[in-house]
C-alpha cells in the first residue's frame, strides 16, 4: 500500500515573538522543527507499513532547508521524501499550499491513503488537510484520535474523529485523506539505521515545472488572504501574587474574585 | 511580484535582517538579497529607517466582481437538532459588520442544514434577517461531503459577500472545504472582525504563532470573504433582534456521502467539553496521583465548569486527551481559569492565555503561570483547594 504524510517544517512557535515597538516579528535564533502534529501522522503511517507493508512517502512544501524536516522523518523510517520547493509558490496560503500539494500528491498517484498533521504549529489554521481532499476529491476524516481498523481487501478504514463533546465513528473508502491529534500515537524516536539513511537519502525537488499547476493558482498570487499587518497579542494586565497568604485566607480571596465575577 | 529593494536608498545598516520571520534577508557582496523563503509579509517593510522596502502589489487574475456579491452568512451549526451557541454568537457579530457596511442595508442570512432542528426561528431573534433551511433527512447529522456541496452551491446562486461559521470541529472541517470548491479565501480561527469601509473589505484578525503573534487578514479579490470564528469571542446580541424575516424551505437533491457514519460516542465524562466552557478548572502533575483529580472535579462541579489538564497530567494517564489544553491540545479562552498545580510552560500557555481571568495555584513562586495569572496564589494546592471547595459552599448555602 501507499502511504503519503504531508509535513511542514516550523519555526518552535514558542519561541517566536513580536517587538513591541517595531511591531515585528523577531525571529533571531529561532530553531525550525517539524511541526509536532505531523509526527503522529507520520507514526501512523509507519505503523500501517509495517502491517499490511508498503511505503511511506512524505512530502513537504517550502524553502529548500525544510529539506531538513524530510530528513528528519526519514531517520523515523519514512521510505522516501519529495521537496516541493520553488520561489514561485512563496507566499501560499492554505488554498494555494492545498492546490500545489494535491497537484504533487496527484503525480505521485496510486496512493492509498493521505495523513497530514491537524494543524500547523505556525499558522494553527487546520484547513490544508481538507484542501488537500477536495481537490483531490477524496473523503476525508479531520482530527482523528484513532484508528480502528484498516482492511486493506474491503479497501477501508475505520476510524475516531474528535469532535468537542465526543467522537465520531465513520468508515471511509480508500483512498482518503486523514488529519491527526496527538492522542492516536506515541511517534518513535529516530532509529540509528533510520539517522543513516536519513543521511544517505536523495531528496528530489519538484518545481514548478514539474506541477501541472497555472503560475495564477500557486504561491503569493494563487493565494486568496493577504496578511496586512502583524502585531503583538495585547499585554495581560499586570497579576496580583499573593505569596505567604495562609491557606483559608488563600481560599477567600480566590472566592471573593469568583464572587464579583457573579459565580458564587 | 515580490519584496522590491531600492538599492540606491540602501544604506546596508541590517535593520531590516533580525525583523523576517524567514530570515530571507541577507547582505551578499555589498547588496542586500532576499532569499526565495520571502513569504511577501511585509514585516520588514516597516523597519527600513530609509524606505527602501516595498512589497510589490500582485496581479491577481480573478474575473470576479465584488460588487456583485451582497449580504453577510452565518453557518448556523446544528448538533443532533439543536442549534449551538456559537452560532448565537455569530449573529451577534453579523450584525455588527451589517451595521458598518449598511449600503443601503446589508442583510444577514443564516444557513441552516438539517432536517429536524427545534425552532429554526431561533435564528431571527438572534440577529438573522432571513433563514435558509436546507432540510433533507441527509443532512440531519453533519456530513462534510454533502454539507459542503449543498452550502457552496447557494453560494455560487446566491452571492453572499462575507460568510462566517465557528471554528469548532466542524465549521474547521467544513469551510476548508467549501473554500476550495468556490475558489475563496478563508481565514481561520478569528477572534476579531472589523469592516474597512473604505474599500469594503473584511478585516480579519487571528492569533498564530501560538497565541505569539497576531495577525489581520484580508481577502481583496475572491468572495466571498470566510472565516471561521473562535466560540466564545463573539458576543450574542443582548436584546433579541425584531425582523420580519422568514425562514425559508429548501430542498436538495442528489446528495451522496462516500463517508459511512457509524456511531457518535459522547464523551464518559460529563466534563469533557472545554471548548464550551465559561469556567475551566485545571489541574497539573502536581496533583501527583490521578484520583486528586476528583479535587478538581468537585471544585469544577461547583463552579459549573469544565475540567482540564496539563499535557503532563494527560500523558501520565491520569485523565482523557480530550481535557488537554494547550498547544498540542485545545485551545481554550473562558471567562475563568484556573490552573492548580500547573507550572505554566510554554506550550500550555499558548492554550490558554488569552481567557478572561486566569486564576493560579502553585507551590513554586517561580512557576511561569504566575507570568499570565491575574491572581496567583503561591501554595499548596492540597491545602488552598479543599479550604476553597469549602468556602464556596458556605457562600453557596450548600453542604
Ligand atoms: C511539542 C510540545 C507540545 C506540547 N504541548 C503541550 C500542551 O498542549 N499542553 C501542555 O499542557 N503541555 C504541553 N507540552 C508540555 C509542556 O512543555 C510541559 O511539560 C507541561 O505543560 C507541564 O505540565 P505540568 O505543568 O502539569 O507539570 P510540571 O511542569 O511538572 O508542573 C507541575 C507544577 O505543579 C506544582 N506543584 C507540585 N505540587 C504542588 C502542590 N502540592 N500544590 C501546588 N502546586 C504544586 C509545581 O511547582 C509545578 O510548577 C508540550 C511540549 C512539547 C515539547
Ligand atoms: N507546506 C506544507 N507542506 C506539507 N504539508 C503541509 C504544508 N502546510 C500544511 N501541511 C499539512 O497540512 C496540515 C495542516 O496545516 P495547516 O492547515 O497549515 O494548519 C499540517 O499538519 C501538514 O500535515
Amino acid at each position: 500500500m501507499k502511504f503519503i504524510v504531508c509535513i511542514k517544517q516550523v519555526p518552535d512557535t514558542t519561541e517566536v515573538r513580536v517587538d513591541p515597538e517595531k511591531n515585528t516579528l523577531i525571529r533571531e535564533g529561532v530553531p525550525a522543527m517539524v511541526n509536532p502534529f505531523d509526527l503522529y501522522a507520520v507514526e501512523e503511517a509507519l505503523l500501517f507499513k509495517e502491517k499490511f507493508s508498503g511505503e511511506v512517502i512524505a512530502v513537504s512544501m517550502g524553502p529548500p532547508q525544510a529539506e531538513q524536516a524530510l530528513r528528519e522523518v526519514i531517520s523515523m523510517g519514512v521510505d522516501r521524501a519529495i521537496l516541493i520547493s520553488d520561489v514561485k509558490f512563496a507566499g501560499a496560503d492554505t488554498w494555494a499550499t492545498a492546490l500545489t500539494l494535491s497537484a504533487a500528491i496527484r503525480k505521485i498517484a496510486d496512493y492509498d491513503l493521505i495523513l497530514t498533521g491537524k494543524q500547523a504549529a505556525d499558522g494553527d489554521t487546520a484547513q490544508v488537510g481538507p484542501g488537500i481532499a477536495e481537490f483531490l476529491d477524496i473523503p476525508q476524516a479531520t482530527f482523528v484520535r484513532k484508528v480502528e481498523e484498516l482492511d486493506p481487501g474491503a479497501r477501508v478504514i475505520r476510524v475516531q474523529s474528535m469532535w468537542e463533546e465526543g467522537s465520531e465513528r465513520l468508515e471511509l473508502p480508500l483512498p482518503c485523506l486523514i488529519s491527526t491529534v496527538k492522542e492516536l500515537n506515541e511517534p518513535r524516536l529516530p532509529s540509528l539505521r533510520g539517522k543513516m539513511a536519513a543521511k544517505k537519502a536523495e531528496i528530489p525537488v519538484w518545481t514548478f515545472d514539474d506541477l501541472d499547476v497555472k503560475e495564477s493558482d500557486v504561491g503569493l498570487q494563487g493565494s486568496p488572504t493577504q496578511v496586512i499587518k502583524v502585531f503583538p497579542p495585547p499585554a495581560r494586565e499586570e497579576g496580583e501574587l499573593f505569596a505567604d497568604t495562609e491557606p483559608d485566607e488563600a481560599a477567600k480571596i480566590i472566592a471573593d474574585r469568583l464572587s464579583a465575577k457573579g459565580l458564587i | 511580484m515580490g519584496l522590491k529593494i531600492d538599492h540606491d536608498a540602501c544604506t546596508l545598516c541590517e535593520e531590516c535582517i533580525p525583523s523576517c520571520p524567514f530570515g530571507s534577508l541577507e547582505i551578499h557582496s555589498g547588496r542586500l538579497v532576499v532569499l526565495e523563503t520571502c513569504t511577501l509579509c511585509g514585516a520588514c517593510v516597516p523597519v527600513c529607517p530609509v524606505n527602501a522596502l516595498e512589497v510589490e502589489e500582485v496581479e491577481r487574475s480573478v474575473g470576479i466582481d465584488p460588487s456583485q456579491w451582497r449580504g453577510i452568512w452565518v453557518f448556523a451549526e446544528q448538533r443532533r437538532g439543536e442549534i449551538q451557541s456559537c452560532s448565537f454568537e455569530l449573529l451577534g457579530a453579523a450584525r455588527a459588520l451589517s451595521e458598518k457596511l449598511n449600503v443601503p442595508v446589508t442583510a444577514v442570512t443564516a444557513v441552516l442544514l438539517g432536517s429536524d432542528v427545534r425552532d429554526p426561528a431561533q435564528l431571527l431573534k438572534a440577529g438573522a434577517d432571513e433563514v435558509l433551511y436546507v432540510k433533507n433527512e441527509e443532512l440531519s447529522r453533519f456530513g462534510v461531503e454533502p454539507y459542503s456541496k449543498v452550502i457552496a452551491r447557494l453560494i455560487t446562486e446566491r452571492k453572499p459577500e462575507i460568510f462566517l461559521g465557528a471554528a469548532t470541529f466542524i465549521g474547521r472541517s467544513l469551510f476548508s472545504r467549501i473554500a476550495v470548491k468556490v475558489q475563496a479565501g478563508l481565514t481561520a480561527d478569528c477572534t476579531g472582525l472589523d469592516i474597512d469601509t473604505e474599500k469594503r473589505l473584511l478585516r480579519q484578525t487571528r492569533p498564530a504563532f501560538g497565541g505569539n503573534i497576531m495577525a489581520t487578514i484580508v481577502c481583496p479579490e475572491h468572495r466571498p470573504q470566510m472565516a471561521t470564528v473562535r466560540p466564545k469571542v463573539m458576543k450574542p446580541l443582548a436584546e433579541p433582534y425584531s425582523s420580519s424575516g422568514t425562514v425559508t424551505e429548501l430542498s436538495a437533491d442528489s446528495l451522496t456521502n462516500r463517508v459511512k457514519f457509524l456511531e457518535f460516542v459522547l464523551d464518559d465524562t460529563s466534563h469533557a467539553n472545554i471548548s464550551e466552557a465559561d469556567i475551566i478548572v485545571t489541574g497539573g502533575r502536581g496533583l501527583q496521583d490521578p484520583k486528586n483529580f476528583s479535587l478538581i472535579q468537585e471544585l469544577a462541579d461547583l463552579l459549573g465548569g469544565a475540567v482540564g489538564a496539563s499535557r503532563s497530567a494527560v500523558d501520565a494517564g491520569w485523565i482523557n486527551y480530550s481535557h488537554q489544553v494547550g498547544q498540542t491540545g485545545r485551545t481554550v479562552s473562558p471567562k475563568i481559569y484556573i490552573a492548580l498545580g500547573v507550572s505554566g510552560a510554554i506550550q500550555h500557555l499558548v492554550g490558554m492565555q488569552s481567557s478572561d481571568y486566569i486564576i493560579a495555584v502553585n507551590k513554586d513562586p517561580n512557576a511561569p503561570i504566575f507570568k499570565v495569572a491575574d491572581v496567583g496564589i503561591v501554595g499548596d494546592l492540597f491545602e488552598v483547594v479543599p479550604q476553597l471547595v469549602s468556602e464556596i459552599k458556605q457562600r453557596k448555602g450548600v453542604g
